[in-house]
């Protein structure tokens, strides 16, 4: 049967025939322009967005993580900031306290020396008043006495050694009115 | 469907009848037509050039025709089979001046390729472009397309220069050089491009058919089903070396073409 359809049309396997090299073209053609007006521009625009949204991601990572090491310097340069000032704080502390107790060391030996220095000059102004008041006492004191001693000289020794023990015994008892009230 | 529709070969002889091997031949690559459109009679190699068409389309329309940025499977596996042919063929030979010529690069390679793949498909088993008139129609496309660039990019004296007359060579040797570049270029070279995907899937197609005739033809007796079992062995490594010459055929095709694209478009000396 094969036998005789190939006696019957003697074609011959180099040789193409015109109709199948249409239907050839034909559907190259259709193939064609399915993926040159269609698919591949479609697919294409796919690709391009695939590629810019990783290269986009890899960029958007990049950004943050420089930000994010920017952000660490940062902190590490606040940090060792803040170290040096409390460092410096801590130092300028000590020194003002220092200052601070020797001023008040100075200030109390101030006092101390004016309170004493005080004390002093009231002593010395006491005495002073004191040896006046005295000088001014025996002075009259003495002409008092001189004055009684001539005028009973006549009289008898009792009555002169009376005048003596009497004058003493005033002078004691002056003595110790001015002693109550320089106490008082 | 009768055997003459789809078979290559007698199927009711066997080994000690009296009929001989019914050893594959030319009749082999012609068939009966399977249906008829209006008086145009389609047979069995012009379904699967139409079936390889409606394949192709269909298996690019699922996967680019609403392309995802994310892509699932489906989509992943076109563009791996896409990205080959744009960046193993187009980008290889040419660059980024490829990148116009990516669609016929593209659907040469898939055409040729699924076109081939018949020869190992069940109930197909028939490599269409094994027919010279389809190697042929693809291979006139592509020279249309080489005279075309060749032409457009140098204009007409710069073209034949471009065609005829390789440069840096010694003076003399354009003597006897230029006619031979200006046949090669001119006519081996559609030839070559046609013959050469033709005869190798004509032979592929014979090879696969002796082993397969052979397998059929002796089985039945107890001598016979060695012969039987070593035909099918043969068989199987011979469909598994044809599904590496199908790609590589389509692969060579595709890469010839845009090597004739890239000389066209080259500026001549």
């Amino acid at each position: 049967m094969l036998m005789q359809l190939a006696a019957e049309e003697p074609q011959s396997p180099v040789v193409p025939v015109v109709p199948e090299i249409v239907i050839g073209l034909i559907c190259f053609g259709v193939i064609f322009f399915v993926f040159y007006k269609k698919l591949l521009p479609s697919i294409n625009k796919a690709l391009d967005e695939r590629r810019e949204a990783i290269e986009g991601g890899m960029e958007k990572a990049e950004a943050t993580q420089a930000e994010a090491r920017q952000t660490l310097e940062s902190y590490r340069e606040q940090l060792s900031e803040a170290r040096h000032e409390a460092a410096r704080l801590r130092q300028e502390a000590k020194e003002q306290g220092a200052a601070l107790i020797a001023e008040m060391r100075e200030e109390g030996q101030r006092q101390r020396e004016e309170i004493i220095s005080a004390g002093h000059a009231q002593i010395e102004a006491d005495r002073k008043q004191a040896a006046e008041l005295l000088r001014q006492d025996v002075g009259k004191l003495a002409v008092e006495l001189a004055g009684r001693l001539v005028g009973e000289s006549l009289e008898d020794h009792a009555r002169q050694s009376r005048t003596i023990d009497r004058f003493l015994d005033e002078l004691e008892a002056k003595a110790e009115t001015a002693g109550t009230e320089a106490a008082r | 469907m009768s055997n003459d529709q789809v078979l290559a070969f007698e199927t009711d002889c066997h080994l000690f009848k009296d009929c001989g091997f019914p050893a594959p031949s030319e009749w082999s690559f012609i068939f009966e037509p399977l249906f008829t459109i209006g008086s145009f009679e389609v047979n069995k190699p012009m379904a699967l050039v139409f079936l390889s068409t409606v394949i192709i389309c269909g298996f690019f329309w699922a996967a680019f025709a609403r392309p995802k940025v994310v892509p699932g499977k489906f989509q992943l596996v076109a563009e791996v089979l896409y990205d080959f042919v744009r960046r193993g063929v187009a980008r290889e030979t040419m660059g980024k001046k490829g990148e116009p010529y990516v669609p016929l690069l593209v659907s040469l390679f898939f055409f040729v390729w699924i076109m081939n793949i018949w020869a190992i498909i069940p109930f197909a088993q028939f490599p269409a472009t094994s027919i010279i008139a389809y190697p042929a129609a693809l291979a006139l496309i592509v020279w249309c397309t080489y005279m075309y660039l060749t032409f457009r990019t140098n204009g007409l004296v710069g073209g034949i220069r471009n065609l005829c007359v390789p440069s840096g060579l010694p003076k003399g040797i354009y003597v006897i050089l230029t006619p031979i570049e200006f046949i090669s270029a001119v006519f081996i070279r559609p030839l070559t491009l046609t013959v050469r995907l033709f005869a190798n899937m004509f032979a592929g197609h014979l090879l696969l058919l002796v082993f397969i005739i052979g397998t059929w033809y002796t089985l039945g007796t107890v001598v016979g089903t060695f012969y039987s079992a070593t035909s099918l062995i043969m068989t199987l490594l011979l469909t598994v070396f044809e599904m590496f010459i199908q790609a590589l055929q389509a692969y060579v095709f595709t890469v010839l073409t845009a090597s004739y694209i890239s000389q066209a478009l080259e500026e001549a000396h």
